[in-house]
């Protein structure tokens, strides 16, 4: 055992001696294992990133909220299917919190309404187009994923009543009353002036298609008055127990053909939809961008490991007769393995330390550059580039080692 | 077979031979190149005792070095018997056959075999960190065996540093750090000038009055002559074992 622990010394020592004195050949050959660690590290911090982006976006939807909707989300190929579906009505959500009551131990907690339509707004001389309005009643308080950094949400009394009163998402506070506080200040929305009682906290991009910011929210009494049915309407539906999302989701479709009067051989002419339903589609493409990445940036770094196999080839043919000596004065087999292994290891381990170094400064400066741009160098990438170094060092190192550790000490000698 | 013992020589000692080291018994090595086969040795017999000091002779070709590398532990006889302080060696693996030049083979080299970028302390601990010693024991006891040799102060001298006659200087104290049963040296002044290796052997004489059982494999007859006993070889088969000196 102990005799173990010597002869790993030694061979550190053999390992770092040989390093020094050849220097040149050693950094050339570290460097194909650098460039293959900071190609593999910077793939998986890039599908690490996309991972994170993916789900902060699908939490802005909420992970305990159905969505009820005309349209599903996600490509239908049979549209003629879809397009004659009758629209959403508001009534729909009083009849569905109806059915939830009377439904002893039901999933589904409370149905809010929600219209929604692009619009241009104003304030003062400042137009901001393309604007989401929402309009809802006051139950979104309890569907709503974003925090309310200043004001509040309007009230039941305020909804009820169609109240002129208006909740801003943050880019839209900032872009309409840039460097003032919004609160307590007027929005002209369709020539209709409502006052900003409550400004939502920032939620970023939603996979960056549109941003969460860009939203107004305004009673949907208040909506109606101006655009009538205009609007595309939604029910979301928020479930008391999210490990039960599929039984609410049946409970959910009950209910729906229920309010709707269908009979039981007609397909259900409405969809519902949740965040979970974009994962199963983002999924695969995930995955597919995560095989395809590291097999292409594994390539790099199995170019790398040939240099090591390579330069260890090297290294045992120039010292046969050191080789020969060692096993004179009794290095066994296993000595002559591991000293050979643990060269090919040090090698590929600083390659990797020195690649990890690059890709942690690299990302240093993307997150610095781009802030928006989820980012995220994690200590288990870090052991993870490690190991896969120590192994590249194994398997590149392990044939010329083998045949190290079984020359015949009598040709190893007489080798010049 | 072991002749009777020489009289006492003036200049020279002599000291009576000890427990039997090595048992050689019909020893036979043959060697396949390409179509033809070699007969290195044809049936060598030899005994060693401990506290002989011991010159292998031979023209080239006669199976010489064979029974070097065989004496050495480092090759294994294709026929006949090899025991070594008792133990069959004939038949052993790699391994233990390493295990066995560890501890009770020193190794001398025509060419010395040094690392070269390791001093002279550290060539010497080798044997010992293969032996598992300690780090504190491994210093010392190189540290001492350096000394033996005459090399207390050039300790952390790399072999470029050092003269041939110091290298192998160096060589013999590695050689001797485990306290091996036999000093097996291949040529030693081979490399060196007349006068260098008059020094060595004069420094083997001096280990060899300090009880280490010596076999000197030379062509040289000058070399031979400082041994008690000379072994000569022709085609693979011992051609006389001789006493000198008496």
């Amino acid at each position: 055992m102990t005799r173990g622990i010597y002869e790993l010394t030694e061979s550190f020592r053999i390992a770092f001696g040989q390093i020094r004195a050849n220097a040149m050949r050693s950094v050339l050959t570290a460097l194909g294992v650098i460039i293959g660690i900071v190609a593999v590290t910077l793939m998986g911090t890039a599908i690490n990133g996309i991972d994170i982006g993916f789900n902060r976006s699908l939490a802005l939807l909420g992970d305990d909220v159905l969505y009820v909707q005309r349209w599903p989300w996600r490509r239908v190929p049979d549209w003629w299917n879809y397009v004659n579906r009758p629209a959403i009505q508001v009534e729909q959500a009083e009849r569905l919190n109806r059915i939830f009551e009377a439904t002893p131990g039901s999933l589904l907690e409370v149905a809010v309404p929600v219209g929604a339509r692009g619009t241009n707004v104003k304030a003062g001389d400042v137009k901001l187009g393309g604007v989401m309005l929402f309009g809802t009643n006051s139950d979104y308080s309890r569907i709503v994923t974003a925090e309310v950094a200043a004001g509040r949400l309007f009230t039941e009394f305020e909804a009820n009543a169609g109240r002129s009163v208006c909740v801003l998402g943050s880019g839209v506070a900032e872009n309409l009353f840039p460097g003032r506080p919004a609160l307590g200040q007027t929005v002209d929305i369709r020539g209709q002036h409502f006052s900003v009682v409550g400004v939502l906290a920032k939620q970023g991009e939603f996979l960056g298609l549109f941003s969460f910011d860009n939203q107004i929210i305004v009673p949907l009494n208040a909506m109606r008055k101006l655009w009538g049915n205009r609007m595309d309407l939604q029910l979301r539906v928020k479930v008391t127990d999210k490990t039960k999302l599929t039984q609410a989701e049946e409970e959910l479709t009950g209910a729906m053909r229920r309010v709707r009067g269908q009979l039981p051989a007609e397909r259900d002419n409405f969809s519902i939809n949740q965040q979970q339903a974009f994962k199963e589609q983002l999924d695969p493409v995930k995955t597919g961008i995560a095989v395809a990445g590291l097999f292409i940036t594994g390539l790099s770094l199995f170019v790398g490991a040939i240099g090591i196999m390579n330069i260890t080839f090297v290294s045992v043919k120039e010292r046969t007769k050191e080789i020969g000596t060692r096993k004179a004065l009794g290095a066994r087999r296993r000595t002559i393995l591991l000293q050979f292994l643990i060269e090919a290891v040090s090698i590929c381990l600083i390659g990797g330390a020195v690649g990890l170094a690059i890709t942690y400064v690299t990302c240093l400066g993307i997150s610095g550059a781009l802030p928006e741009l989820p980012v995220e160098f994690s200590g288990s990438l870090m052991i993870v580039s490690m190991a896969v170094s120590i192994l590249t060092g194994v398997i590149s190192g392990f044939a010329p080692a083998l045949g190290a550790s079984r020359l015949d000490p009598v040709e190893a000698l007489r080798y010049e | 077979m072991i002749a009777p013992l020489p009289p006492v020589a003036t200049a020279r000692s002599y000291r009576p031979p000890g427990s039997l080291v090595i048992r050689i018994e019909g020893v036979t090595k043959l060697y396949r190149m390409g179509a033809e086969t070699v007969h290195a040795l044809r049936g060598v017999n030899v005994e060693i005792r401990r506290n002989e000091y011991l010159a292998i002779m031979g023209p080239s070709g006669s199976g010489k070095s064979t029974l070097m590398n065989m004496l050495g532990c480092l090759d294994t006889p294709t026929g006949g018997r090899y025991d070594f302080n008792g133990k069959n060696v004939a038949h052993m693996v790699d391994d233990e056959l390493a295990e066995i030049r560890n501890r009770e083979i020193g190794f001398v080299f025509q060419t010395f075999n040094l690392l070269p970028r390791s001093d002279a302390l550290h060539n010497v601990e080798l044997p010992l960190v293969y032996a598992g010693v300690g780090p504190a024991e491994r210093r010392e006891r190189a540290l001492e065996a350096l000394k033996n040799v005459g090399l207390g102060d050039r300790v952390h001298h790399k072999p470029n540093e050092l003269s041939g006659g110091q290298r192998q200087r160096v060589a013999i104290a590695r050689a001797l750090v485990n306290r091996p049963s036999i000093l097996l040296a291949d040529e030693p002044t081979g490399n060196l000038d007349s006068r260098t290796g008059e020094e060595i052997m004069a420094l083997f004489e001096q280990l060899y009055d300090q009880g280490n059982t010596i076999i000197v494999v030379t062509h040289e007859e000058d070399i031979a002559r400082h041994a008690r006993r000379i072994v000569r070889l022709r085609d693979g088969l011992i051609e006389r074992d001789e006493r000198p000196g008496a």
